[in-house]
């Protein structure tokens, strides 16, 4: 049995692109994070809610080539206070205190001198965190790139969305075999055909829609 | 306390009180301090060290006995039981991330005479975490402290509406809840709320300059860019954010109310306002 929103996840995954495009995009933004702040890494764990874990998503630097996937509590930690709180955290072990690197190891699987981190908030959930380690040395922080920093984990948390919509639409196509995956394909394909094309297409759903007996919404 | 209930028959059991002031009645209302021609600084806090004013830091739970903290009145943490049943229990874990810490240790530093509690409303597990700093608020008003820092806030708006109510309970208590703005453009609760003191960071290195804003919501800017603080393992760190910015203000709060335990939240405000370095404290 499927409802109606499984319909529209299944068209939309159909449209919107697929688990790999989001993930591209992903490891932009944390490039993108990485290079604006001159860091030395930055990664995007996310929240499952199903196992009150944070699952690295992304990652860029030290560490990308083992932290993906990799998970931790999220009740815990830096990023655990950032997600539970909301709120952006910068700080920085100016007296290079080698105690510091196990609470943020924890999170990062490296020892990094410093950390900032900010919620990634879109409506009224909060789907993960964004973190920036080791900003360069001797740059004393300002509110200015705590400004950059919010600014920019708005624009990753409206990303995130998107991959956990695909990623919605993509376990229910799993889930109800495929009836629900021609809707996806035939969406996909009418939305890549040329101008011309298109319309005729669409005409053609159009037609199709009216003789299963469809009303136009 | 004078009763100037005016109810007659068939009142409920509990009478809500008539709002309003018989002639007769004005006398018993008078104010119990004199106020200066001028506030300043030096009469608002000085000399005092927060001795005898209750601190209590909503947040990760706080690390007891690190050198740049000291001793803790109390630490309990709040989790919930079976049908969502608010349990309150004392906190043997101390702080799960460092940030309550860090708070307590600012609270400290400006105030070191004051007494600090900790009620630890993260931690257990994410999910229900806006549940828990609710029952973690609703049971620090009630416990009477004088001022609360709160330096985290939620975005879901079904909790508004509670928090609300609760910051306005804390308000007519004489609780002051000194809540951190939220640094993103995103809606969340408390600090918007006119019956809590909101704080946003500047970048000055003096602990003592705050600012009063012109433009609320955000009502006041604390020190919070690049600020020592203590963190887990007797350690200590450098922390920018506005949730260090409000420990300043809730500490200069202490501060005030230790030498003045006779204001209300209302006077406070203003006490800030007139003393903020924008306005009559840089002299």
């Amino acid at each position: 049995m499927t409802d109606k929103n499984d319909l529209t996840a299944a068209v939309a995954a159909g449209v919107v692109g697929s688990e790999e495009a989001f993930r591209a995009l992903l490891s932009a933004i944390v490039e993108v994070a990485r290079s604006i702040f001159g860091a030395k890494a930055s990664s995007i764990v996310l929240l499952d809610e199903e196992t009150d874990e944070l699952v690295f998503e992304a990652v860029v630097g030290e560490g990308e080539d083992t932290l993906l996937g990799m998970r931790y509590p999220a009740g815990k930690g830096i990023s655990g206070w950032v997600l539970a709180t909301r709120t952006p955290l910068v700080i920085e072990d100016v007296h290079q205190d080698p105690r510091f690197a196990s609470d943020v190891a924890e999170d990062t699987g490296y020892v990094p001198k410093g950390l900032m981190a900010a919620p990634l908030l879109y409506e009224d959930r909060t789907l993960g965190v964004l973190s920036v380690l080791d900003r360069p040395e001797a740059s004393l922080f300002s509110l200015q790139e705590m400004e950059l920093l919010g600014l920019f984990s708005n624009q990753a948390a409206i990303a995130v969305d998107l991959l956990l919509k695909a990623r919605k639409a993509e376990r229910i196509l799993g889930g109800n075999g495929t009836d629900l995956r021609v809707i996806a394909r035939l969406a996909a394909a009418v939305d890549a055909l040329e101008e011309e094309r298109r319309e005729a297409g669409v005409r053609l759903l159009g037609e199709l829609a009216a003789m299963l007996g469809a009303k136009q919404s | 306390m004078r009763d100037v209930t005016g109810h007659g028959e068939g009142a409920p059991e509990a009478p809500l009180p008539a709002w309003s002031l018989p002639r007769d009645a004005v006398d018993g209302i008078a104010l119990p301090a004199e106020w200066p021609e001028q506030v300043t600084r030096e009469w608002a806090w000085g000399g005092s060290t927060g001795k005898g004013a209750r601190v209590c830091i909503l947040d990760s739970g706080v690390e007891a006995a690190h050198p740049m903290v000291g001793l803790l009145e109390s630490a309990v943490v709040i989790t919930l039981g079976e049908n969502e049943q608010v349990l309150a229990q004392e906190d043997t874990e101390g702080d799960v991330s460092g940030h309550g810490t860090a708070c307590a240790g600012i609270v400290r530093s400006l105030a070191p005479e004051c007494s600090l509690s900790s009620v630890r409303v993260l931690g257990a597990s994410f999910t229900g975490s806006g549940a828990v700093l609710l029952a973690g608020l609703r049971y620090a008003v009630e416990q009477g402290f004088d001022v609360i820092n709160m330096s985290l806030s939620t975005t879901k708006k079904p909790f508004a509406a509670v928090l609300h109510e609760l910051a306005d309970s804390a308000y007519f208590r004489r609780t002051v809840l000194v809540a951190s703005a939220h640094n993103m453009p995103v809606e969340s609760y408390p600090w918007r709320f006119s019956s809590v003191i909101s704080v946003g960071s500047h970048e000055e290195p003096d602990p003592f300059a705050f600012f009063a804003n012109p433009s609320p919501p955000v009502e006041f800017f604390g020190r919070g860019v690049n600020v020592e603080v203590p963190w887990l393992g007797g350690r200590s760190l450098t922390a920018s954010g506005n949730s260090f910015a409000t420990p300043h203000i809730a500490a200069i709060c202490a501060l005030i109310l230790s030498k003045h335990p006779e204001l209300t939240p209302f006077q406070l405000k203003n006490v800030l306002y007139l003393t903020a370095t924008n306005v009559g404290g840089a002299q």
